[in-house]
């Protein structure tokens, strides 16, 4: 236990009361070590402001989400009246629900941005690799609560891009039917089903949430940011033991970030004000009819966030499946007949190869489709073990490695635009170049990220005052 | 870094505009809609087209999440409400439920007449505002004998809803010009021939049609303008609060070399 600390009696009562406080709760050594005496390099770019914004639009989520719950009423008779409820007859009801419903939009770009940092810097490498995962469970949690806060205005896009997605779980083999069936609690989506996606995303998931959230900070000043350049700042340390490189996060990050959070915001009340349903992206047109479960509409999609997933699972046709299977037959001959693996790593390899064949072509590729898209996702916690690059940083890598990561990101941006259009033969094979693409970045990188001429990394980060 | 933005702009300006040529060519079938004069601060405007709305609409439609004394909004008075729009039993504070069965509109059309509450929004699409989509429903009924109503509609073929505006517009049917295109021979639609004259000239009723759609459009969100004037003033602090936050910003940062 810490020793008990005394203040002159001369002291004022603010600094008595803080005494007192800090002889039980380490409030002033919090203080310290993540803000005042927490030194982040001071390099920091564009990228570095919305890791802040996050958290922003995640107390933005909830507070708003608090006063929605006030009034709404998730019952599949009145669910829907009860938004238009709060869209009329709540005073600045408008204004809250636009917050909300612009707010889960917004905390998707914030987040993308945020992980796309993160990518390019090489910030999961070591020692943050729990910085990463955890950063991957938090947006894996995301789209859980996005999934189901999105069932419950009880819209038809509600309703119907619920019906899809609680589907796809009934693909999987053997336990699929009985598993969509435990998630709808009832063999349609229904009142049961809203009930509970209503109690799973204003309680559990968000519980989930904030305690990742916590430790992904945590994780984070126990090892200290990244930068743009990847250079560890803990390495050039000056007298006092603090870094050269470092600046307190308080004040310089505060009001650094003080600034984003303003432009941010001018964005944000922007389409909240002025573009609500920002084009039927937002707020898609098809979710002001309420729910009918007898009237299929002509075109679901998902939102736009989660379009990239989707088109990877609708690109999994039985001619990808097809192609799979030749791509992990490829593959064994490959390390059977090129690699200096030892032969019994080699009969491994090849009959794990043919295990994988007779499954893709047992079962169903909607599976596929599924196994795929979840996959994408899971692929994420891996990356600080998948990346061989001698440096971490895309600024020291050779240039081609940054045209791969461009293409990788248009590819994305592409998966995203084909899941919200209808299915077309074109846009398919392009949604299957994406996903053989989206793959093949991540699970060639042990191979492809050593290759290349590597620029020589700075003992110190460049910057240049403003 | 630069070269990355670069590589990254570049490319993504390239899917856009490659991306952009695709849709521009998907976007076809289903007529053109025409423009509403959509201007929901009008207020003799929203006030004539509440009233046509009451009048025709409010018979089979419902609009219930939407109140009656909410037309307060758009200038006008309770006594005002009482005794020109109100009339049915219900209350001011009502919101606007229509009298019909369900079961009987079921049998009678085939279909129970939707909600019209956000139906101004709910109508949107890429082709246009869902106030354009309704503008261009109501004007464009036609006489046809093949359908149990006696009428038919180009902006929706075989709507299960009459012309109940017919006596205001009298009956039309359309014109089609046979045309060759990409060597097919294909019908075009020319225009309206007039059958017999209703109780307005053509440009009263679009008028008319288009007063009601501003209605509509009112309807569907009415805080929509409150909303715009309240975004102008936080906008303003914002860009005047991004200044400072600027500012101070830098006033901290001249120490950092």
């Amino acid at each position: 236990m810490a020793e008990f600390k005394q203040v002159s009696p001369d002291a004022s009562n603010a600094e008595k009361l803080l005494n007192w406080v800090d002889n039980r709760f380490p409030l002033s050594k919090m203080y310290k070590e993540h803000l005042s005496e927490y030194y982040a390099p001071k390099n920091f770019n564009f990228f570095y402001f919305f890791g802040s914004l996050a958290i922003l639009v995640l107390v933005i989520q909830i507070t708003t989400g608090i006063f929605l719950v006030m009034h709404y009423k998730p019952d599949a008779t009145v669910a829907f009246a009860s938004v238009e409820y709060i869209m009329r007859d709540v005073p600045w009801g408008w204004l809250i629900r636009y917050m909300h419903s612009t707010g889960a939009s917004a905390f998707f770009i914030v987040v993308y941005m945020h992980m796309f940092r993160g990518l390019i810097y090489g910030s999961y490498r070591k020692p943050r690799e729990l910085v990463w995962i955890f950063g991957c469970a938090i947006f894996l949690c995301l789209m859980a609560e996005a999934f189901m806060g999105y069932l419950l205005p009880w819209g038809q896009m509600s309703y119907w891009g619920a019906q899809v997605i609680v589907n796809l779980f009934s693909a999987i083999p053997f336990v699929g039917p009985d598993l969509a069936l435990l998630i709808r609690g009832d063999y349609v989506v229904g009142d049961a089903t809203l009930n509970r996606f209503f109690s799973f995303h204003v309680i559990a998931v968000p519980l989930v949430l904030l305690g990742l959230v916590v430790a992904h900070i945590i994780a984070l000043h126990e090892v200290g940011s990244n930068n743009p350049d990847g250079v560890e700042i803990k390495a050039q340390k000056g007298a006092d033991g603090i870094p050269l490189d470092g600046i307190p996060f308080h004040p310089y990050y505060t009001v650094h970030d003080i600034m984003g959070v303003s432009v941010f915001l001018l964005v944000f009340t922007s389409i909240i004000f002025f573009a609500p349903e920002l084009g039927g992206y937002f707020l898609e047109y098809n979710n002001f009819i309420p729910a009918d479960p007898l009237k299929t509409p002509l075109h679901i999609a998902p939102v736009w966030y989660f379009t990239p997933f989707y088109s990877m699972l609708r690109a999994t046709t039985d001619v990808m499946v097809n192609v799979l299977c030749i791509i992990a037959a490829l593959s064994a001959a490959f390390v059977a007949l090129k690699t200096a693996l030892n032969s019994k790593g080699k009969l491994i390899t090849v009959i794990g190869a043919a295990i994988l064949i007779v499954l893709l072509k047992t079962f169903d590729a909607k599976f596929w489709g599924v196994v795929v898209m979840g996959g994408a996702v899971v692929l994420l916690f891996f990356l600080p073990w998948l990346d061989h690059s001698p440096v971490k940083s895309i600024r020291y890598r050779p240039t081609w490695h940054t045209w791969l990561y461009a293409v990788f990101v248009t590819f994305f941006m592409v998966l995203g635009y084909l899941g919200i259009q209808p299915p077309s033969e074109v846009g398919t094979l392009i949604a299957q170049l994406g996903t053989l693409y989206y793959f093949g970045f991540f699970l060639l990188m042990p191979w492809w990220t050593q290759l290349g001429e590597f620029k020589s990394v700075p003992e110190r980060v460049t910057f240049v005052a403003h | 870094m630069k070269k990355l933005f670069l590589i990254l702009t570049s490319t993504l300006a390239l899917s856009i505009s490659l991306l952009g040529a695709k849709s521009a060519l998907a976007n076809e079938g289903g007529i053109h809609w025409d423009k509403a004069p959509n201007n929901t601060t009008d207020l003799a405007s929203l006030q004539h087209g509440a009233k046509l709305f009451v009048n025709y609409c409010l018979n089979c439609h419902s609009a219930a999440y939407m109140r009656y004394n909410r037309l307060r909004d758009i200038g006008l008075t309770e006594q005002q409400i009482k005794d020109n729009l109100l009339f049915t039993t219900d209350k001011i504070g009502d919101t606007m439920k229509s009298n019909i069965d369900s079961k009987q509109a079921k049998a009678w059309f085939g279909a129970n007449p939707p909600d019209l509450t956000v139906i101004a929004r709910s109508r949107s699409s890429h082709s246009g505002s869902g106030a354009d989509y309704i503008y261009t429903y109501l004007r464009t009924y036609y006489r046809d004998p093949a359908k149990a109503t006696g009428w038919n509609n180009l902006a929706y073929p075989n709507v299960a809803m009459p012309n109940v505006l017919w006596e205001l517009q009298g009956a039309r049917h359309p014109e089609y010009e046979k045309m060759e295109e990409h060597g097919e021979e294909v019908e075009v639609f020319k225009g309206w021939r007039q059958d017999s004259p209703g109780l307005m000239t053509t440009e009263e009723f679009d008028q008319s049609i288009g007063d009601l759609v501003n209605y509509l459009q009112w309807m569907a969100e009415p805080a929509q303008n409150t909303r715009v004037r309240v975004g102008v003033w936080v906008v303003i602090f914002l860009l005047l609060f991004t200044f400072i936050a600027w500012r101070l910003n830098a006033a901290y940062w001249k120490d950092i070399r």
